[in-house]
């Protein structure tokens, strides 16, 4: 299941080519969608990846559930929504001190809910979603309420504001870039291989000198941290935040993305959130029944790919292609 | 035998050109409605009522010989989802207006996107801050909550209940009820001797109702969608309070006579004309459209219109309206919505201005009561 770990320059540079690769294909893709509705889409998978790879880093890594993380990516619009339309702060300012309060926040969380081990994990940060919904919903003061929080500030750098759909790509997608950047290298550094250790035997891991719980608070503080920067800037490329976006609905769409696209592998999170993303804009023409292909769909990528896109599409083409061999771990 | 030819070229290349004069590409019109999800109550008659009428303007030949072609997408009532359908109608679909959303949260979404892709917005959503202040390229059909309180206000004013109870749902709708509720109370000269709340999903509200049992409250006012009043209505019935129950516009159909059953006799609320249209003086200016769009939906789907579907009905018809007077482009119908005067619809006389998007004013709303598992006009 997890990454085997590789060692020697060639690996090592390989990933880099592979990394340079992928945002070299990143920002070029505008050239292709120019203008169009589709830009607007790639926006949204380039913040579902972030919230993809932020989760992974918890469930994939270190094999810890969490069925509340919408709660934080909305803890993190929310805090930047108020922060820079009630108290004007610069909406730069805010995202940072959003994904501080945010991270802080799960850190003090995470001691007793990260006690609790599998069915009762996923009740817990259940829980902790539909209380972070509840106070979203009710709190009109601060959040609006149902009917949401409007003029929120585009994000703005050297004169140019954020607010057509591909300057919001870049600017997106540079954060996402970086945050890809660093899950990769943490997850090949010395924190990735305990975080393994953990997901596979905390005893073990124990055993051989890792703080178990305090890492497993770490990474879950972490993941919250990064959940809140991308909710941050949703509110700043939305101007608009309500409650509906931050529902256990999205908590479960996250977990979808994550499993679909491959447990403990980066790119995998890139290809599960662009395929959950995308693929409701190709069933549109379906009209009523794209729910059931939607469906059908994800229940056939589950049973025939187990170990999600990343793992089961290289195995697909191999098959096609009539070669035969074991199934390689990307 | 080149210049035998030629005569037959020149005259097919004619009726190629002349044939794609007459059949000109069809006027794109954008609808987004919540037609699944929680809001579906909203979408789903709006969703049915915009397809219906741009269906018979079509069978009637169209606007000034040009077909409608109505392109809906479902929102499932989620914002994220509004702004990126919205943006695919202004951007894929070149659309030159758009009708929707059906609810306040969304519609609030989706403004900072119309407002950048200069397409006219028709929302079918209450929130009195969609159109206050003014957007430019922002209109509504259905009637401020604002109205429906001033209806049950102006009576409890005139029958000397001025010591009332509030109950409202805690969601976007209860919350801008209570607002109104408690903002205006003054104005009429009402005193609010208790304010309390319940969840959407409660299923027993008697603890709320035993407490206003015991105040010296004249008259209790709930706010709230099905099926929560349906409930507060029969505890109150099991609790033998006597004092008089008003609703909100809410709960205007026959839906929630079912669900009160003899719970719901004697309850007064505001609604929209729709429900008593048959009841209405003939001098009534809505009553010509009243009817139209209870027969036609009646035909179409064999089920009672609702106001909810009235305002998709409003909002297609002033489109409509817009580009029979001669607007074809979206700058252009965003002036002629402006200058609409007087178009009696389903959710009264729509009068917009340029300091006024929502159009309406408290003629929109009667007080209606139930008897005999209908609804009656209070005088």
């Amino acid at each position: 299941m997890a990454k085997p770990i590789r060692s020697g320059s060639d690996a090592m540079k390989r990933d880099f080519l592979l990394f340079i690769g992928f945002s070299v294909l990143v920002m070029l893709a505008p050239q292709y969608f120019r203008g169009g509705y589709m830009m607007n889409v790639l926006v949204f998978v380039g913040i579902n990846t972030m919230l993809a790879i932020a989760l992974n880093l918890l469930l994939g890594y270190a094999g810890q559930i969490s069925l509340g993380h919408a709660g934080f990516f909305g803890l993190g619009a929310y805090l930047s929504g108020i922060m820079t339309t009630t108290f004007s702060l610069n909406p730069w300012l805010a995202m940072p001190l959003a994904a501080v309060a945010v991270g802080s926040l799960a850190f003090l969380i995470g001691f007793p809910v990260l006690k609790l081990k599998g069915h009762y994990l996923a009740m817990a940060t259940l829980g902790l979603g539909i209380i972070f919904f509840i106070i979203f919903n009710e709190t009109y003061e601060w959040t609006g309420g149902p009917s949401g929080l409007s003029g929120i500030p585009y994000l703005e750098l050297g004169g140019i504001s954020f607010n057509s759909d591909v300057k919001s790509y870049y600017l997106i997608w540079g954060f996402t870039l970086a945050v890809m950047l660093f899950a990769l290298n943490l997850a090949s550094s010395r924190v990735g291989r305990a975080l393994r250790a953990v997901h596979d035997s905390e005893v073990a891991a124990q055993v051989l000198g890792v703080n178990a719980r305090l890492l497993k608070v770490q990474i879950f503080a972490l993941s919250a941290l990064l959940s809140s920067i991308a909710g941050s800037l949703y509110a700043h490329t939305m101007t608009f935040i309500s409650p509906t976006s931050f529902g256990f609905n999205f908590s479960i769409e996250l977990l979808t993305m994550v499993v679909i696209g491959g447990l403990g592998s980066i790119y995998g999170s890139f290809l599960g959130a662009a395929l959950l993303t995308l693929l409701p804009e190709i069933l549109r023409g379906a009209n009523d029944y794209d729910i059931i292909i939607y469906g059908g769909l994800l229940m056939v990528m589950v049973m025939y790919m187990p170990g999600g896109l990343v793992r089961g599409i290289p195995a697909l083409f191999r098959k096609l292609a009539g070669r035969k061999g074991g199934v390689d771990h990307a | 035998m080149n210049f035998k030819v030629m005569p037959f070229v020149m005259a097919a290349v004619t009726l190629l050109f002349s044939a794609n004069v007459f059949a000109a590409a069809p006027i794109r019109i954008g609808a987004l409605f919540a037609v699944t999800g929680p809001a579906a109550f909203l979408g789903e008659p709006e969703r049915n009522t915009a397809k219906m009428v741009v269906d018979e303007i079509n069978r009637a030949g169209g606007v000034r010989g040009q077909k409608l072609e109505l392109i809906v997408y479902d929102t499932s009532g989620d914002a994220t989802k509004a702004v990126q359908l919205a943006t695919k109608l202004i951007k894929d679909d070149k659309v030159v207006a758009i009708i929707g959303p059906s609810t306040t949260g969304e519609t609030m979404a989706v403004i900072p996107v119309v407002e950048r892709g200069h397409v006219p917005l028709i929302s079918c959503s209450a929130g009195s801050k969609i159109t206050d202040p003014v957007k430019r390229w922002v209109f509504k059909t259905a009637q401020n909550d604002s109205l429906a309180v001033g209806r049950i206000y102006e009576y409890l004013q005139k029958t000397k209940q001025t010591n009332v109870s509030i109950l409202t749902v805690s969601d976007g709708f209860g919350a801008s009820g209570r607002e109104q509720l408690k903002s205006q109370a003054a104005r009429y000269g009402i005193t609010i001797v208790s304010d309390d709340t319940y969840g959407p999903k409660d299923t027993d509200m008697t603890a709320q109702l035993t407490k206003m049992r015991g105040s010296r409250t004249q008259a209790i006012i709930c706010w709230g969608t099905n099926p929560g009043p349906a409930v507060i209505a029969k505890n109150a019935q099991q609790l033998g309070i006597k004092t008089p129950l008003f609703m909100s516009h809410g709960v205007s159909s026959k839906k929630f006579i079912e669900l009160a059953g003899d719970a719901a006799e004697g309850i007064r609320l505001p609604s929209g004309k729709v429900v008593v249209a048959d009841m209405l003086p003939a001098s009534d200016k809505q009553k010509k459209s009243l009817m139209a769009f209870v027969r036609d939906y009646k035909k179409h789907y064999n089920a009672e219109g609702d106001h909810f579907g009235g305002h998709a009905w409003d909002a297609v018809m002033l489109v409509r309206n817009a580009i029979n007077n001669g607007a074809f482009t979206a700058a252009a119908i965003r002036d002629q919505l402006e200058s609409t005067r007087g178009f009696a619809g389903i959710g009264g006389n729509f009068n917009y201005s340029p300091q006024d998007h929502a159009g309406l004013g408290k003629d929109a709303f009667v007080l209606v009561e139930v008897k005999n598992k209908d609804w009656m006009i209070v005088k």
